[in-house]
C-alpha cells in the first residue's frame, strides 16, 4: 500500500507501507492493503504508520485532526499538524 | 584643487558601502526567496489533495448542497484582506498591492465605502499604516502576521473571517494579495474569498462513487470547507511572502547595478580631477624654475 501523509507545512511521510491505524471520529482504526475506497474525517490522537509489521518499524504522530482518502491502494492523508511522538 | 579631489574621493567611498548593503540584502532576500518558494511547493500538495477530496465527496452527492458559508447575501458590508510587506525596499510591491485594494473599492464597492460599510483587515505593516493612516476602517488584529509565518497564526485569521462571514458582520470577504510566478514577476490580483464561488461537480459521472465515508458526505463537507478555507488564506500569504522578497530581490539588484553606473563616473571625475592638479603643479615648478633662470 502506498502512503501519502501531507501538512501544509510539509510532505510528512510518501512511501510503501504495511498499513496505518488512524484516530477517526468514530473510533480508532486501521487501513491496510486492499481496503475498500473510503473517505473519513479523523479526530485528535495518535496516528501510527507501520512501515514493516515484522520487524516492528513504526513512526507515530500526534495529529488534531484531519482527513483520510483511500482508493485502490494508494492511501492519502491530509493533516493541518502533527507531532512526533517519541518512544511510542 | 584638491578640496574637489577630496570631495569626490568621499562620496565614492559612501556610494561603495551603499552598494555593498544592497547587494547584501540581495542576497539575503535571494536566499529567503528560495526558502519562501520551497514552502509554497510543499503546500501545493496539501492544497490540491483536499480540493480531490471535496470533489470525490461532492461528485457523489444528488442535490446540491447548501451552506451557510456559501449564502449568498446582498453586499453590503465589505471586509477586504490586502496582504503586504513588514519593510519597505522592495520596490513598488507595497505600493501596487495597496493600489490594487483601492482599486478594488473604487470599481466594486464604491457605494459601500462611501456609506463607510468597507472594512480593511491588513495583514503586513505597510499596508496597516497605510489604510489607518488614510482613515480607513481597519481590524488590527492581524497585521504583525508575518513575524511568525506559522499555519496555526494565518488560521486565525481565515477562522476570524469566516466567524464574522456568518454572524453577518461581511456580506463579502475578498483577498488582495500577489500571485508569486517567478522573481522578477508579481501578479496582483483580488479574489472572492466568501461567500465561497460554487464547487464545480466533476463533469465525469462516470468517476467510481463507492466511497465508504465516514461520518456522513454532509458532516464531511460541514468538516472540509474550513480546512479548505484555510488552506486559501495560507496559500495567499505564503504567495505574497515569495512575491515580497522576488521584489526585493530585484530591486536591491537593480540598486547595486545602478551603484555601479554611479561609481563609473565618479571615478572618472576624479581621475580628471587628480590629471588637472597633476598638471597645475607641474606648471607652477616649470615656471618657478623658469623664472629663477631667467
Amino acid at each position: 500500500m502506498i502512503l501519502e501523509v501531507l501538512t501544509p507545512e510539509r510532505k510528512i511521510y510518501s512511501g510503501e507501507v504495511y498499513g496505518i491505524q488512524l484516530p477517526g471520529v468514530e473510533g480508532l482504526f486501521e487501513i491496510l492493503e486492499n481496503h475498500a475506497p473510503m473517505v473519513a474525517a479523523l479526530g485528535e490522537g495518535k496516528m501510527k504508520i507501520i512501515i514493516d509489521k515484522n520487524s516492528n518499524n513504526s513512526e507515530v504522530y500526534h495529529i488534531n485532526g484531519g482527513f483520510v482518502e483511500t482508493s485502490n491502494n494508494k492511501t492519502s492523508v491530509v493533516l493541518e499538524s502533527a507531532e512526533p511522538v517519541e518512544g511510542k | 584643487m584638491s578640496g574637489q579631489l577630496k570631495e569626490v574621493r568621499l562620496r565614492i567611498q559612501s556610494v561603495t558601502s551603499t552598494q555593498q548593503i544592497t547587494k547584501a540584502m540581495k542576497m539575503v532576500s535571494a536566499a529567503k526567496l528560495r526558502r519562501a518558494q520551497d514552502a509554497i511547493l510543499q503546500m501545493r500538495p496539501y492544497a490540491q489533495k483536499l480540493q480531490e477530496m471535496l470533489s470525490n465527496i461532492v461528485s457523489g452527492l444528488s442535490d446540491d448542497m447548501n451552506m451557510d458559508l456559501a449564502a449568498e447575501r446582498p453586499a453590503e458590508r465589505i471586509l477586504i484582506i490586502p496582504i503586504t510587506s513588514d519593510r519597505g525596499t522592495c520596490g513598488a510591491y507595497n505600493t501596487n498591492v495597496i493600489k490594487a485594494a483601492r482599486h478594488l473599492i473604487a470599481q466594486k464597492y464604491a457605494a459601500q465605502h462611501a456609506a463607510g460599510k468597507v472594512t480593511i483587515l491588513p495583514i503586513g505593516k505597510k499596508g496597516y499604516e497605510y489604510f489607518v493612516k488614510h482613515e480607513y476602517k481597519v481590524v488590527a488584529d492581524f497585521w504583525s502576521l508575518f513575524s511568525d509565518l506559522a499555519f496555526e497564526n494565518v488560521r486565525n485569521v481565515a477562522v476570524y473571517a469566516q466567524q464574522a462571514f456568518l454572524n453577518g458582520e461581511y456580506d463579502k470577504v475578498e483577498l488582495v494579495y500577489s500571485q508569486f510566478r517567478n522573481a522578477a514577476t508579481q501578479v496582483f490580483v483580488s479574489e472572492q474569498y466568501l461567500p465561497i464561488p460554487k464547487v464545480e461537480k466533476a463533469e465525469d459521472d462516470t468517476k467510481q462513487n463507492d466511497f465508504l465515508f465516514e461520518p456522513s458526505k454532509e458532516s464531511l463537507i460541514a468538516e472540509l470547507m474550513p480546512k479548505i478555507l484555510n488552506t486559501q488564506v495560507f496559500k495567499a500569504v505564503l504567495d505574497a511572502h515569495a512575491s515580497e522578497h522576488g521584489a526585493r530581490m530585484t530591486a536591491m539588484d537593480k540598486a547595486t547595478e545602478n551603484a555601479n553606473e554611479l561609481l563609473r563616473n565618479l571615478k572618472i571625475s576624479y581621475n580628471r580631477a587628480r590629471q588637472a592638479a597633476i598638471t597645475t603643479e607641474l606648471t607652477e615648478i616649470v615656471s618657478g624654475a623658469a623664472a629663477l633662470q631667467g
